[in-house]
């Protein structure tokens, strides 16, 4: 298990055990962390399951694929440090890791 | 028919909830899940003819059939989620008749379930080939996880596939089965794959993409029978007499829509249940969501359609909750889809229906294109090979009809969001 915790818009804060394997939009939805649309399931097709990576994070995390960053183009309120949850595999590295996640994915 | 008057055992029947939701696919479980979020205070019960909890289906041709995805991994919620929100999840419970009067739904077995208000979003059923040998051992098809679990228990012993149908699922399942190892022939009796959903372009890339990766496509090709041996499946015989020797025979020719219980029960049903633009029946308190509802699209030039996708099973289902809800709000979400073929990354945006004239952008043997689809000038959709950004920009184009010239859409170098941006004088 490795701990991510979800800050929401309004400041209030989610700390979610994700299993290694699982990308970070499964384990949020699993969790029921709110705002983590998803529509499309994990098929980087819909842009609504879109958190911003704390910077201390964004090395280890890394940088979206052409395709990821194209869809973040139609997501509302992106940031430079925005990426798809869905695109992010839980790994061992990400123990600790912070997101934030926008008011609405719509 | 009045289900009321025949009082169920004591015990048997789960009893009343404010909705009731019929379909345990993406539709049910949106609706569902909905619900809640949006604070609706009622009992709600969610029905499904499966074993399972509410599950992803598109992995079902995808990873899930190439065995990169466990079950677990492509569950909708984890299955304590139902519970936990006090949602009564009913599975294995098929519905046999309702009664739109009495405003109640028998469950074979006798139960009998109370609604206010009954969301139908039951989907549809695999369509089965007609010919003799269809119902033969090794003929599968791909429309849930039994079936999926079904055709992979039998995989390690086949060495011979033919697929039925040269769609989505035929193709998507003709890409796993080859990267399996498997020897796939596959079948379609248009003269291209894809021709109910895209133009000749698209088709023939696709043709030749799974051609390199040794499918053999035999397109105006009609299957006469599948041949087998102790009721299991040894080949299939083509109308020309041709016999493919076969261990496996996966059928993808689409589904039929849930249609005869409510149909039976009072609703207008076309190619499914009609529904108007907040997915209402004519029937009182039911709705209709999903692959089963037929609605009047506005980008499929106002045609009653139905529309086989998570995009319209979601956004249908949230039509439905608003309106429940008391905040209606039309159904008019532009149709988006996705098909995962070897590392082909197909996106569609609108729907090509109806289209008069298609431009390709880009070059096909880059692996990396788009056809933009118009009719009379404007565009209505776009299929995005390997081509995420024409598919996020396209969006615009598809959503206001914008009259593009045709010129312009073929020059790769400049990008979709420069073209809809009005001109100004």
């Amino acid at each position: 298990m490795v701990a991510i915790t979800f800050i929401a818009h309004d400041g209030r804060t989610r700390l979610v055990q994700a299993d290694i394997g699982l990308s970070v939009m499964k384990a949020a939805r699993n969790a029921d962390v709110p705002n983590i649309d998803a529509e499309c399931g994990g098929a980087c097709s819909c842009a609504t399951c879109q958190v911003y990576v704390d910077p201390a994070w964004l090395e280890i995390v890394g940088l979206p694929s052409a395709a990821e960053d194209a869809m973040l183009d139609q997501a509302p309120q992106r940031r430079p440090n925005s990426r798809l949850s869905c695109q992010i595999q839980v790994t061992a590295a990400l123990d600790g890791l912070t997101l934030s996640v926008p008011e609405s994915q719509y | 028919m009045t289900i009321s008057t025949i009082p169920p055992e004591p015990g048997e029947s789960p009893g009343r909830f404010g909705v009731v939701i019929v379909g345990g696919g993406h539709a049910g479980a949106q609706a569902a899940g909905a619900l809640i979020q949006q604070g609706y205070t009622g009992r709600v019960a969610l029905v499904g003819d499966e074993a399972d909890p509410p599950y992803e289906r598109p992995p079902l041709s995808k990873d899930y059939l190439a065995g990169a995805k466990d079950f677990a991994q492509i569950l909708l919620r984890p299955a304590a989620f139902w519970a936990d929100k006090g949602i009564t999840l009913l599975t294995g419970q098929r519905v046999v008749s309702v009664d739109s009067g009495a405003h109640a739904l028998r469950l074979q077995g006798g139960g009998v379930i109370g609604y206010d208000t009954l969301i139908w979003a039951a989907g549809g059923r695999a369509r089965r080939l007609s010919c003799s040998g269809h119902d033969f051992a090794g003929v599968h098809c791909i429309r849930t996880r039994a079936d999926v679990d079904a055709l992979a228990a039998e995989l390690p012993g086949v060495e011979r596939v033919a697929v039925v149908g040269g769609g989505y699922i035929g193709l998507e399942a003709a890409a796993v089965l080859t990267k399996l190892g498997k020897s796939v022939v596959l079948l379609e009796t248009q003269d291209r794959v894809l021709a109910r959903v895209a133009g000749a372009p698209l088709s023939r890339f696709y043709e030749a993409e799974h051609r390199a990766h040794g499918v053999d496509i035999r397109l105006n090709t009609t299957v006469s029978a599948i041949e087998g041996r102790d009721d299991r499946a040894t080949g299939v015989r083509l109308a020309d007499g041709t016999l493919l020797p076969a261990d496996m025979v996966i059928v993808g020719i689409g589904i039929i829509p849930e249609t005869d219980i409510l149909q039976s029960a009072g609703a207008t049903c076309s190619n499914g249940v009609n529904v108007d633009e907040f997915c209402r029946t004519n029937l009182p308190d039911i709705y209709a969501v999903g692959d089963c509802a037929a609605h009047v699209n506005a980008f499929a030039d106002g045609a009653r359609i139905r529309l086989e996708s998570v995009q319209n099973a979601v956004d249908q289902a949230g039509v439905a909750v608003k309106s429940i809800l008391g905040h209606p709000v039309a159904y008019h979400a532009v149709p988006w889809f996705w098909s995962n073929q070897y590392d082909l990354r197909l996106q569609t945006i609108g729907l090509s229906g109806g289209h008069d004239a298609a431009v390709l952008r880009g070059d096909p043997q880059t692996r990396s294109f788009s056809l933009v689809y118009l009719r009379q000038g404007r565009v209505i959709a776009l299929d995005c090979v390997n081509n995420a950004r024409d598919f996020v920009q396209g969006k615009a184009l598809v959503a206001g009809g914008l009259a593009i010239n045709p010129v312009a859409l073929a020059d790769n170098g400049v990008a979709l969001k420069v073209l809809a941006q009005p001109i100004v004088a």
